[in-house]
């Protein structure tokens, strides 16, 4: 390994641990109990103490984010195309998509709840998907409309399809766009799926376990489901950053 | 008896036409059109005809705004006129062809692709069945042509804007056109690369010989470029002016410098100030 990759791995975990260890001293400065405010050295033993319920909620929150992130993506890509490619239809689902983007989330997810009474799954699902699925579809939308005419004549001009032209050129050219609205996304997902986790009772994601922590008022055990959704956070989003790499890669500037 | 005679006379007619119509590879015919815009129709070219013969290169000058990019869209099959007619090879355009290349001032390189994988592009459109190896092989001579066999396998991120132009040109030609459509490429470049790639257009041409219509504003460059330099009108575009480029190529840069180019460029000169409305020394042009 040569330094400058040594240094892009050993930087970020210094930057945790002297995160950790202000956290640690001002606890301790401030003489405060746990029921006020938990210590990183009290999170340990209650994620130890729980460890399996970690493992079984997170998987929960995990897979139900996951679909409702993939339900986003195919959902978001066929609106954002949709409204790329015809400006009738961009005019008329614009104020639409925005006025339900504006719509607090947690206000939609008692009504879900109600309308499809008992399924849990499938409502933590939709809210994950409902939360995250606007920042694709306008950033596709804007990366289809702007594309410059140019890039369209050299093929049209060939004879090429509508089709071919996405193809070839409007959808890769649109990548780049696509992956900064992902990273977006799936934070939001995450959100969604923890939001009904935490607001319907069905015992189910680190959501929940959250809120048993709050009904024991164990709060070490709050403090550690928050680390892990933290820890459960950066795993997706750096997923996402390796399928840019892997899709995307050429649209970062390579030194020269 | 009677009947005979006429039928003869007639394919003799058709056969002189048709060689007539091949001669002239592009033929623009009284063309008129009109944009619609939420103001009215807005009229861009009007009555406008031109005609460019095989292996010819034709540049267009003409004020700003004054539909010059129209016309390579009606040529390239990619618009229609609201009258007149577009013939390519005696044909009227209904449709974009493969036989038609393109550059414009943006080089639009797929950034995605590397050079040789850009140039080869169109190829993967007009000849979806020929070999990889082929069509590499060919954008490859192509690129050789131009000085970048070493920057086949390079993003053009990685590229000076003239490289850039380069592999654009090369792409233009690769499915070897017969018209090559030019709109302004050197227009965004500094002057010396501009010459640099004018040269490199002579070099081009006298490898692989094209027809070639050249959209401009530099009229240096139409006059070194072009076997026939035509002015246009202020908006709606007319053509107001022809002047022929007699010198057979390949041209030295230095040829802009001789006395017959300078009469050449105050001709053209004073055609721009014409059709810019104002300032007119030459009155009596159509």
């Amino acid at each position: 390994m040569t330094r400058a990759e040594i240094q892009k791995i050993v930087t970020p975990i210094l930057a945790i641990i002297i995160v950790l260890a202000l956290w640690e001293f001002w606890v301790w400065y401030m003489g405060w109990p746990t029921y006020k405010m938990a210590a990183p050295s009290d999170l340990w033993p209650a994620f130890w103490q729980y460890r399996e319920l970690f493992f079984i909620n997170a998987w929960q929150t995990l897979w139900r984010t996951v679909v409702g992130l993939g339900l986003a993506v195919v959902v978001g890509t066929i609106l954002g195309m949709i409204m790329g490619l015809s400006r009738v239809m961009n005019d008329a689902l614009y104020p639409l998509l925005v006025g339900f983007n504006a719509i607090p989330k947690a206000t939609v997810v008692p009504v879900v709840a109600l309308i499809f009474i008992g399924q849990h799954d499938f409502n933590t699902i939709l809210v994950a998907f409902m939360i995250s699925f606007f920042p694709i579809s306008v950033s596709i939308a804007i990366g289809l409309s702007t594309l410059e005419p140019e890039y369209r004549d050299i093929l049209r001009s060939l004879g090429a399809s509508r089709f071919t032209v996405f193809w070839k050129i409007a959808l890769p050219k649109t990548l780049p766009e696509f992956f900064g609205a992902l990273k977006v996304a799936v934070t939001l997902a995450f959100i969604g799926t923890n939001l009904v986790e935490i607001v319907t009772p069905h015992g189910r994601g680190l959501g929940s376990l959250f809120d048993s922590g709050r009904i024991a008022s164990n709060y070490p055990l709050m403090f550690a489901v928050l680390i892990a959704l933290a820890i459960l956070g950066i795993v997706l989003y750096y997923f996402v950053v390796a399928l840019e790499r892997i899709f995307a890669g050429w649209a970062e500037r390579r030194p020269t | 008896m009677r009947r005979a005679y006429r039928a003869r006379r007639f394919l003799h007619g058709l056969a002189e036409s048709v060689e007539e119509r091949m001669r002239k590879l592009i033929e623009i015919e009284n063309v008129t059109h009109a944009y619609r815009t939420v103001a009215g129709p807005l009229p861009v070219l009007d009555n406008l005809n031109l005609s460019i013969p095989q292996g010819k290169f034709c540049a267009v000058v003409g004020p700003s705004g004054c539909g010059k990019s129209t016309l390579t869209r009606l040529i390239a099959g990619l618009m229609f006129p609201d009258s007149g007619e577009v013939r390519l090879h005696g044909e009227r355009v209904r449709s974009p062809r493969k036989t038609v290349g393109m550059a414009f001032q943006n080089p639009v390189l797929l950034e995605w692709r590397t050079i040789l994988q850009n140039v080869i592009l169109p190829l993967e459109i007009v000849a979806p069945t020929m070999a990889k190896a082929q069509k590499e092989a060919r954008a490859r001579e192509l690129l050789a042509m131009v000085g970048l066999e070493d920057f086949e396998d390079k993003r053009p991120s990685e590229l000076s804007g003239g490289m850039r132009q380069r592999a654009s040109l090369c792409r233009s030609l690769v499915h070897k056109p017969d018209i090559l459509i030019l709109d302004e490429p050197f227009g965004a470049l500094d002057a010396f690369t501009r010459e640099d790639l004018w040269q490199l257009m002579h070099k081009l041409r006298a490898e692989e010989p094209f027809t070639a219509l050249l959209i401009t504003h530099d009229l240096r460059e139409s006059v070194y470029l072009a076997d026939q330099v035509v002015v246009l009108s202020g908006r709606p575009a007319t053509t107001q002016f022809v002047l022929d480029i007699d010198m057979p190529g390949p041209r030295p840069i230095d040829m802009l410098y001789s006395t017959q180019s300078v009469d050449w460029l105050a001709q053209l000169r004073d055609q721009i100030e014409i059709a810019q409305g104002r300032g007119a020394k030459t009155e009596g042009a159509i």
